[in-house]
C-alpha cells in the first residue's frame, strides 16, 4: 500500500501547529465559502496527478504552466469528469515539473487542452476503474456490475462506498492499463460544458501572493540587471561607487555585458542599477529605417524555392481582367505581460532550485543545468501563477540570469525586471511586411501571389497551406526570413497575427473589384476549395463555412443600422475555427468599434465561462495591438520603453464582444490565440466600409485620416 | 533612512526606508503585502492602486516620505473576509484571465463606488481608464461593476 505523509497533508499537519486551525477552505471556486470542506487526515497516491483523501477530498494536478489561459482551471476540469468527482469537492494544485510524470508541460501554442485531452482523460478514468475495483474486492463482486458517480461506487443493490474510503485499498491496486480503461462518451459529460470558476479567483481578488513577483524566501535577495540599452551594444566599463552608497544596496556583480546591483529590496535594487554609470561600445545596431528597405527589397525578389505552388500565377494574372497587389507592414513587438519578468534562484552545492514565472520549465530546466554545469536532476523548476505570458515566457533568459547571479552572490535572489527592462530587452514579435497580387478575371480571383518578409520567422513567415491554398486556380507563396541582432520570438498567434490581418484586410479589397460581397466571396472561394479543389486543402471547408456562417447570422451582416458600419474577418489558427463581424460608428468623425461578433468552433468547449474569457481577450488584444502598438527601433534601441509612451488598449477602448460557440462534440482545439488573427482584418475593413483610407500599416491609429 | 509610522489596513505599521522609496515597495517587500502589483513604475498601468484615505492612488509613485496619516488601503484590507461588493461581483462574473491587474482594477472600481453609487457606463469607463487589463478583460470589468452597483 502506498501512505505516505505527503505534502498536503504536511501542510495541513503544520497549519495546526501554527495554531491556524484549518477547516474552512474554499479551493475550489464552486465551493461556496459556507460550505466548509474538512481536510482528510490522510491522502492516498492514485497517480502523480491526483490523490483521494480519506473523507473523499480529491487534488488534482494541473500539469501546465498557467498563464491566464485558465488551464489551471480546465485541465483538472477534464480528469475530474472522467474521474465521476463532485467538482466542489476538489482541490486544484499546480503539479511540479516531472517530465517522466506529465506531457509537454508547456504552455504555447493553444495545445494544453488539445493535447492533453485524452491523456488527461484516460488519467482520471483510470483512477475511476482503481477505485472500482476496490470496491469489486471489498464486496467481493465482479467490478463490472458496478458503477461510479460524484465521489461513490455504486453495486447492483444501490450500494455505495465512498472514494475516500475506497481510497487506501484503490491506492495499493495494479494499475489497469489505458487500453483496458473506457472513455465516457462526451455525449454523457456532467462537469466539461458547465461553467467552472477559476480555481484561482479568491486568491486574485484578495491579493494572495501567487505570481513569481510574490516570491519572498528565507535569505532572498533582489538584483535588478543593466543590460546594454541597444541591441548591437557591449559592456566596456562601468563605475558602481554610487550605486553601492544606496541604501539596501549590498553587492554589484557582472556577468557578460550586464551588470546586477544586489539589494535587500527591490526598490533599492532599482535604484542602485540606475545610479551605475556605464559605458557602452557601439557593434554593429540596426534602424527600423534599415528594416523597412531591406524587407522592400526582399519582398521584390524571387526566392529560391516558393513554400507553394499551384499552376501559373505570372500566366494568371497575364490573362485577368484586373491585377490588384498591396503591401501591409506591421513593426515588431514587445510582449508586455503585465507581470514584469521575474525569476527566483537558488544555486547551492547540493541542488539548484528555481521558481517563477515560465511557460517552458522542461526547456528552462535543461538550459541552468547546461549553464552551471550541473546534472539536470540537481536542477528543479517550479512554477507560479503568471501574469500572462503571450510567447515571452518560452523564453526563459530571466530565469538564466537569476542562476548565473546565484551562482555568483551564493545566496537566493530574485531577479525582477523593470517594465523599461521588459520592454527593450524583450523578444520580440518579428517585424514583417507582406505584398499580395491577386488577379481577377470573370469576377473571380483566379491568381494569388504572397510574398512574405519577416524577422527570423522560423524559415518560414507564411501559412502557405492555409486558406485560400487549395481555393484559387494559380496560387504562390514565397518567404524570405531575414536575420536580425533584435531578439525576436513567439508573440500570441505567431506569424497569424498580423498575417491575417494583411490577408482579410486584402481579400476585401479583392471583393470589391470582384464586386461582390465579403461573405459571398469567402464562400464561393471556399466552395470552390471543397468541389473543385486546385490543390491540397489543409482546412476543413465544412468548418470554415460553419463559422463564417454563423458569424454572418448572428451580426445581422449586411443589414446594420444606418450609421454602423460592419467588418468581416475569418481565420484558421491552432486547430481552431474563427469568424469575425466588427462594428464601427463614427464618433467626431473617427471610428470607434463597438462591437465583434465572434464564431468559433474549437470543438468541445471544456469551460465555457473561461473559454468566453479567451475570446474576449482575443479579439480585444487583436484590436488593441492592430490599432495602437507602435514600436521601432534607431540605433539598435527601442523607441518605447513604458506605458506612458507605449499604447496599449483601455477600457473605453474596447468592443464589448460577443461569442457563439459552433456547438460540437469534436475533441477540443486552441482557444489561447486564434481569436487574436481576425480581429484586426475585421476592424480594418469595417473602417473602410465607414469611408476611410483602408488600413495597410500597423498600428491603424497613425493612417491618415483615420482620426478626425 | 528613516522610520516611518504608516496607517495601513486599520494598523500603525513602523517601516525603515529611504523617503522616496514608493509606497508600492513598502507594502510589497517592507510589510510582505504583495497583493498590490507593479507595473510600470510610472503611474501608467493601474496594478498598484491602493486607497488614500478612501481615494484611489497609484502607489508606485506615492513617495512613503509624503505620507503622513493618511489611511492607506490596500487590497488585503479592502474588506475582512473578500466578500466586498466589488470583489463578490469579480467573483461572480469570473472576471481574471491572469489576474495580475486585478487587485488594482478592484481598487479603482472599489472607489469609483464610494464616490459615486451610481455611475454610468461612461463614466465607469473613464473612471478604469487608467487600469491596463493586457489580458483585455474589460468587458466583464465592466459587467462586474454594474453587478456590484446592483449588490452594494
Ligand atoms: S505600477 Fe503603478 S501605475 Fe503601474
Ligand atoms: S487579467 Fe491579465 S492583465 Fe488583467
Amino acid at each position: 500500500m502506498n501512505v505516505k505523509v505527503n505534502r498536503r497533508s504536511f501542510i495541513q499537519v503544520s497549519s495546526l501547529v501554527s495554531g491556524g486551525l484549518v477547516l474552512g477552505f474554499s479551493w475550489g471556486s464552486c465551493t461556496r465559502p459556507e460550505e466548509v470542506i474538512v481536510m482528510p487526515k490522510e491522502w492516498f497516491d492514485l497517480n502523480g496527478f491526483l490523490k483521494i483523501g480519506d473523507n473523499g477530498l480529491v487534488t488534482i494536478m494541473s500539469p501546465n504552466p498557467e498563464i491566464g489561459q485558465n488551464v489551471k482551471t480546465a485541465m483538472p476540469m477534464i480528469i475530474a469528469e472522467e474521474l465521476d468527482v463532485d467538482w466542489k469537492n476538489v482541490i486544484v494544485e499546480q503539479a511540479p515539473l516531472n517530465t517522466d510524470l506529465f506531457n509537454r508541460q508547456v504552455a504555447g501554442g493553444s495545445q494544453s487542452i488539445r493535447q492533453g485531452w485524452t491523456s488527461l482523460r484516460t488519467t482520471g478514468a483510470t483512477a475511476k476503474q482503481m477505485l472500482i475495483n476496490a470496491a469489486a474486492q471489498k464486496w467481493e463482486v465482479e467490478a463490472s456490475t458496478l458503477k461510479a458517480e460524484k465521489g461513490f461506487v455504486i453495486n447492483s443493490a444501490g450500494e455505495k462506498l465512498g472514494y475516500g474510503e475506497l481510497a487506501s485499498i484503490a491506492s495499493g491496486m495494479e494499475v489497469p492499463t489505458s487500453e483496458s480503461v473506457k472513455l465516457k462518451d462526451p455525449k454523457d459529460f456532467t462537469l466539461i460544458g458547465t461553467n467552472v470558476s477559476n480555481v484561482d479567483i479568491d486568491k486574485i481578488i484578495t491579493g494572495k501572493p501567487l505570481f513569481g513577483i510574490d516570491t519572498k524566501k528565507e535569505g532572498m535577495v533582489y538584483a535588478s540587471v543593466l543590460r546594454p540599452p541597444s541591441f548591437g551594444n557591449s559592456l566596456k566599463s562601468v563605475n558602481d561607487a554610487e550605486a553601492r552608497q544606496v541604501t539596501g544596496v549590498s553587492d554589484v556583480v557582472q556577468f557578460g555585458d550586464k551588470v546586477a546591483v544586489i539589494a535587500s529590496n527591490s526598490w533599492a535594487a532599482m535604484k542602485g542599477k540606475k545610479a551605475l554609470k556605464a559605458e557602452w561600445e557601439n557593434g554593429e545596431t540596426e534602424d527600423t529605417a534599415f528594416h523597412d528597405e531591406e524587407m522592400m527589397t526582399l519582398l521584390n525578389t524571387k526566392t529560391d524555392k516558393p513554400k507553394r505552388e499551384e499552376g501559373n500565377v505570372e500566366k494568371g494574372f497575364a490573362e485577368a481582367d484586373e491585377v490588384i497587389e498591396r503591401i501591409y507592414e506591421a513593426p515588431f513587438l514587445p510582449h508586455n505581460c503585465l507581470e514584469p519578468m521575474n525569476f527566483y534562484a537558488d544555486v547551492r552545492s547540493d541542488k539548484v532550485e528555481l521558481l517563477g514565472p515560465i511557460q517552458t520549465p522542461a526547456g528552462t530546466r535543461k538550459q541552468v543545468a547546461d549553464l552551471l554545469e550541473r546534472p539536470e536532476d540537481e536542477v528543479s523548476v517550479d512554477m507560479t501563477r503568471m501574469g500572462g505570458g503571450f510567447g515571452r515566457r518560452l523564453y526563459g533568459d530571466f530565469a538564466l540570469e537569476a542562476a548565473e547571479i546565484s551562482d555568483k552572490i551564493k545566496k537566493p535572489v530574485q531577479v525582477l525586471f523593470t517594465r523599461e527592462d521588459d520592454m527593450t530587452a524583450g523578444t520580440y514579435r518579428p517585424a514583417s511586411k507582406y505584398k499580395f497580387k491577386a488577379g481577377i478575371k470573370d469576377g473571380r480571383m483566379t491568381s494569388y501571389h504572397l510574398v512574405g518578409v519577416g524577422y527570423d520567422m522560423w524559415g518560414n513567415c507564411t501559412r502557405h497551406d492555409n486558406f485560400p491554398g487549395g481555393a484559387v486556380d494559380n496560387y504562390l507563396v514565397e518567404s524570405h526570413t531575414p536575420h536580425t541582432n533584435i531578439t525576436t520570438g513567439a508573440w500570441r498567434a505567431p506569424i497569424t497575427n498580423f498575417l491575417a490581418f494583411a490577408e482579410q484586410a486584402f481579400l476585401d479589397e479583392v471583393a470589391e473589384k470582384c464586386e461582390k460581397d465579403p461573405v459571398e466571396f469567402r464562400l464561393e472561394l471556399f466552395e470552390k476549395a471543397k468541389s473543385n479543389p486546385a490543390g491540397k486543402v489543409e482546412y476543413d471547408v465544412d468548418k470554415s463555412i460553419g463559422v463564417i456562417k454563423l458569424a454572418a447570422e448572428k451580426s445581422n451582416w449586411g443589414k446594420s443600422q444606418d450609421g454602423v458600419y460592419q467588418g468581416f474577418s475569418t481565420y484558421y489558427s491552432h486547430n481552431t475555427y474563427v469568424a469575425e463581424v466588427a462594428e464601427v460608428v463614427l464618433e467626431n468623425g473617427s471610428p470607434k468599434v463597438q462591437k465583434v461578433t465572434c464564431a468559433i468552433d474549437c470543438g468541445i468547449v471544456v469551460n465555457p465561462l473561461g473559454a468566453l474569457n479567451q475570446v474576449e481577450g482575443g479579439v480585444v488584444d487583436g484590436i488593441g495591438h492592430a490599432m495602437y502598438a507602435d514600436f521601432s527601433f534607431e540605433n539598435g534601441r527601442a523607441n518605447h520603453e513604458n506605458f506612458n509612451t507605449f499604447r496599449l488598449i483601455r477600457n473605453p477602448e474596447a468592443p464589448k464582444v460577443e461569442t457563439h460557440f459552433v456547438e460540437s462534440y469534436n475533441d477540443p482545439t486552441g482557444l489561447g490565440e486564434p481569436t487574436l488573427p481576425p480581429a484586426g482584418g475585421a476592424i480594418a475593413n469595417a473602417f473602410a466600409k465607414a469611408g476611410k483610407e483602408r488600413m495597410y500599416k500597423q498600428p491603424f491609429i497613425q493612417a491618415k485620416g483615420l482620426i478626425g | 533612512m528613516a522610520t516611518y509610522t504608516i496607517n495601513v489596513n486599520g494598523k500603525k505599521r513602523e517601516v525603515d526606508a529611504d523617503p522616496d522609496t514608493p509606497l508600492l515597495w513598502v507594502l510589497r517587500d517592507h510589510l510582505g503585502l504583495v497583493g498590490t502589483k507593479y507595473g510600470c513604475g510610472v503611474a501608467s498601468c493601474g496594478a498598484c492602486t491602493i486607497h488614500l484615505d478612501g481615494s484611489a492612488v497609484r502607489s508606485c509613485s506615492v513617495p512613503v516620505g509624503a505620507i503622513e496619516n493618511q489611511k492607506i488601503t490596500s487590497i488585503e484590507g479592502l474588506s475582512e473576509k473578500g466578500d466586498h461588493p466589488v470583489q463578490l461581483a469579480w467573483k461572480e462574473h469570473d472576471v481574471p484571465q491572469c489576474g495580475y491587474c486585478q487587485a488594482g482594477q478592484i481598487m479603482s472600481a472599489s472607489a469609483l463606488l464610494k464616490k459615486n453609487a451610481n455611475p454610468t457606463d461612461d463614466e465607469i469607463m473613464g473612471a478604469m481608464a487608467g487600469n491596463i487589463c493586457r489580458c483585455g478583460t474589460y468587458n466583464r470589468i465592466n459587467a462586474a461593476i454594474k453587478t456590484a452597483v446592483k449588490n452594494s
